[in-house]
């Protein structure tokens, strides 16, 4: 076996026995996905099933496809005009192309949280409140009051803000308006969370801090992240798929994928030969 | 002669950089190693450069501002006592006018001896001055030419020194467009001064009725006069909320749609036809207001059995407006494309339609940009002169009617100072006192608009 990165394999041996994991039932359904910008393919034929209520890593080098597919899956490849798709994603069973689901509805269900933190120029309030609002999920401002509290609990934000929750959400440390962003998504009640690299933008600290609330949030949701860092992949996820050049390489149970890995490019990839 | 000396002057100062170039690669190549030195060559030969020809110049502009007041004086003194006895100082300068304009060769009849002998004198004296100072300039040059090479030297700091002068340059560059501003706004502060010592302020600034016409000879039959602003002020107002409304909406959302709906190609094609708008000499448009939509409105409001004078406030502040588009559109489509694409994928990503995000995320955090734009508008609105000379009144009628001819303070400003005009009568100084008004008020809204775009800008990264 090949040398993995240097504390990848320390971290390996704390990841829980994922047993219950692997029978769990499939939320999320991919076949023959591809995406073409403009002229170029950008993602070539992608099958993958992603168990509910579990974290899926997406891993590989800068351009290989990982964030294209991710946002296949809220449809958000439909806001750049030269992008196009092909073949079908299914979440619990339903087509997302499917022309009675409303995209609105859709992203509703799928939170993202992008690779730097975007909190609107409003209050923290409000920020949280966005989605609530645009769909209309609160009947009265106690109601309101009730989603933004607990999306900032969950978010494990409430603490640090419960003080100044009229502060404008720009004002917060990076760490903090990231777990805002998160606290975000989370407030129109989705089952599916994608993450675009939420760390990479963040310091150490910060990073743990969102590790730590993305295995909490685990119980709950569907997690799908993308990372360059394979340590965070190990740590936070129970399955790792492997995108290389437009193609989904590989995709398994992430202590198989670390410690014993199926395909040569992989394992050139995980023990830091390219990429 | 004057041409001459400048281009004398630059060519000493270009020789003066060669030399400090050359006096700079010879001790660089004596000492063989770059490193020895504290400056590159190029710094020696602009340091040479900028001793030689700075102050000699700066000795020709202070030369030249001086000579004429200085052969002046010498001029009245040379002249003989008895003939300047009895003379007032208007008929002092009289005099002096009369021995340049001999001086100069433009003789009207038949100037006595005592003219004719100071107008010599004065040539004479004005040729020394001229050879005086190429003289001195060019001998100055000279001289710092080589007190500035002599200076040169391996460890000598001319880096910093061209530095510092470069600074002093930009400084004083500065310097220059503040103390126009200064001089602009004191003229017309002590103008209007003058004015208020002839008309009360409570009458200008409270009073309800314009009517500046005065009489200019004493056999003259017309009104005393009156100075309230009030109805040239609510005018200019009328006209300027008019072009407004009609500016903003269009200039918004065309904004809004360049940026957020239209695709790439035609926003390349349409931005640029927008701003041509921004293109079009005002006059132009004055031509449009007259001649196209005031005709039009007259024959609409006939349809419809009401009257619309030709000259309406409807008019002028319409084709001001859209005069206006290309500025609002043009600052809120900066505004709206400033806003980070982050946050555009962040309201779509919670599920926001392009709408909700429009109005929820986009117009809010480019507000800022947008207000001051508009703020802008405002203040082109109310200087705006010469559609309104075209279009509108010039009677001042203190009315809300868009549909009534008013004036506006530029008007009135541009009809108190057309024809033969003396300083000297409130009708003419008037116009003052309305320019600085106007120049308070344009002024409070431009900071007012550069206060909110600064204190609301968001810091995106």
């Amino acid at each position: 076996m090949q040398q993995l990165p240097i504390g990848a394999t320390k971290m390996l041996s704390t990841v829980k026995p994922l047993l219950a994991e692997t029978a769990a039932e499939t939320k999320i359904t991919a076949r023959g996905v591809s995406v073409f910008y403009g002229e170029k393919q950008a993602l070539f034929d992608v099958d993958v099933d992603i168990p509910k209520n579990s974290v899926m890593a997406f891993i590989g080098p800068s351009g290989c496809g990982k964030s294209t597919f991710l946002r296949c899956i809220n449809r958000m490849n439909d806001t750049i005009p030269i992008a196009r798709t092909e073949g079908t994603i299914t979440i619990d069973g339903r087509d997302i192309d499917d022309p009675e689901l409303d995209v609105v509805e859709l992203r509703a269900r799928v939170g993202m949280v992008f690779q730097k933190p975007n909190p609107f120029p409003k209050s923290i309030y409000e920020n949280v409140a966005y989605g609530p609002r645009i769909h209309g999920l609160a009947n009265s401002k106690s109601e309101l009051d009730g989603i933004v509290e607990n999306s900032l609990r969950r978010a494990g934000l409430m603490k640090e803000v419960h003080d100044r929750m009229n502060e404008p959400g720009t004002g917060l440390s990076g760490g903090q308006q990231q777990r805002l962003c998160i606290a975000r998504a989370i407030a129109t009640s989705p089952d599916v969370m994608l993450m675009d690299e939420p760390c990479s933008a963040l310091d150490p600290i910060a990073t743990a801090r969102v590790e730590e609330l993305i295995d909490e949030l685990r119980e709950s949701l569907t997690i799908i992240i993308v990372t360059h860092s394979m340590q965070q992949a190990a740590r936070v996820s129970q399955r790792t798929a492997f995108f290389h050049l437009g193609k989904l390489v590989e995709e398994s149970e992430t202590t198989t994928m670390f410690r014993n890995p199926s395909d040569q490019r992989t394992q050139d990839y995980i023990t830091g030969r390219f990429g | 002669m004057l041409s001459y000396l400048l281009l004398a002057l630059l060519v000493l100062t270009i020789a003066a950089y060669y030399a400090g170039l050359a006096k700079a690669r010879a001790f660089a190549a004596a000492t063989g190693h770059h490193k020895s030195h504290h400056s590159l060559a190029g710094y020696h030969g602009a340091f040479v450069a900028a001793w030689a020809g700075i102050p000699s110049f700066l000795l020709v502009v202070l030369w030249l501002l001086f000579q004429g007041p200085v052969v002046d004086q010498l001029l009245i003194v040379s002249l003989p006592v008895e003939r300047l006895q009895d003379l007032d100082a208007g008929q002092l300068n009289l005099l002096v006018s009369e021995i340049k304009s001999v001086a100069k060769g433009n003789i009207f009849g038949t100037p006595d001896e005592v003219v004719l002998a100071a107008a010599e004198r004065y040539n004479s004296w004005n040729g020394i001055a001229s050879w005086a100072m190429v003289a001195s300039a060019l001998s100055l040059t000279v001289v710092a030419l080589f007190v500035a090479r002599s200076m040169l030297a391996p460890r000598f700091r001319a880096r910093n020194h061209v530095e510092s002068i470069t600074t002093v340059l930009m400084i004083t560059c500065s310097l220059i467009a503040i103390l126009t501003t200064v001089g602009i706004v004191t003229s017309l502060l002590y103008e209007t001064m003058r004015f208020f010592s002839m008309v009360s302020p409570l009458e200008f600034f409270f009073g309800l009725n314009w009517e500046p016409q005065i009489a200019m000879r004493s056999d003259q039959v017309t009104a005393g006069g009156a100075f309230g602003a009030i109805p040239v002020y609510v005018g200019t107002l009328l006209i300027a909320v008019i072009a407004m409304l009609v500016a903003t909406p269009i200039g918004l959302y065309s904004a809004i749609y360049l940026t957020e709906y239209a695709s790439d190609g035609l926003r390349a094609v349409v931005k640029p036809l927008l701003e041509i708008l921004a293109g079009i000499p005002t006059v132009v448009y004055g031509f449009f207001a007259v001649l196209t939509v005031a005709p039009a409105m007259r024959e609409f409001g006939e349809l419809l059995g009401f009257s619309i004078a030709p000259n309406s406030a409807l008019a002028a502040g319409g084709v001001m407006g859209i005069m206006l588009i290309p500025f609002i559109s043009s600052l809120s489509d900066d505004a709206l494309n400033a806003v980070p694409q982050s946050l555009r994928d962040g309201s779509y990503g919670l599920g926001a339609t392009k709408g909700e995000t429009i109005t929820r995320v986009l117009l809010p955090a480019a507000l800022p940009g947008i207000m001051g734009g508009i703020l802008l508008a405002v203040s082109r609105a109310i200087g705006e002169t010469m559609i309104v000379v075209m279009a509108a009144g010039i009677i001042a009628a203190l009315t809300l009617n868009p549909f009534e001819p008013v004036t506006t303070v530029t008007v009135q400003i541009v009809t108190l100072l057309i024809g033969d005009t003396e300083f000297d009568n409130p009708k003419t100084l008037a116009a003052f006192a309305l320019g600085l008004v106007l120049f308070i008020a344009t002024l409070v809204l431009n900071v007012i608009a550069l206060t909110i775009v600064r204190r609301y800008r968001e810091q995106y990264d």
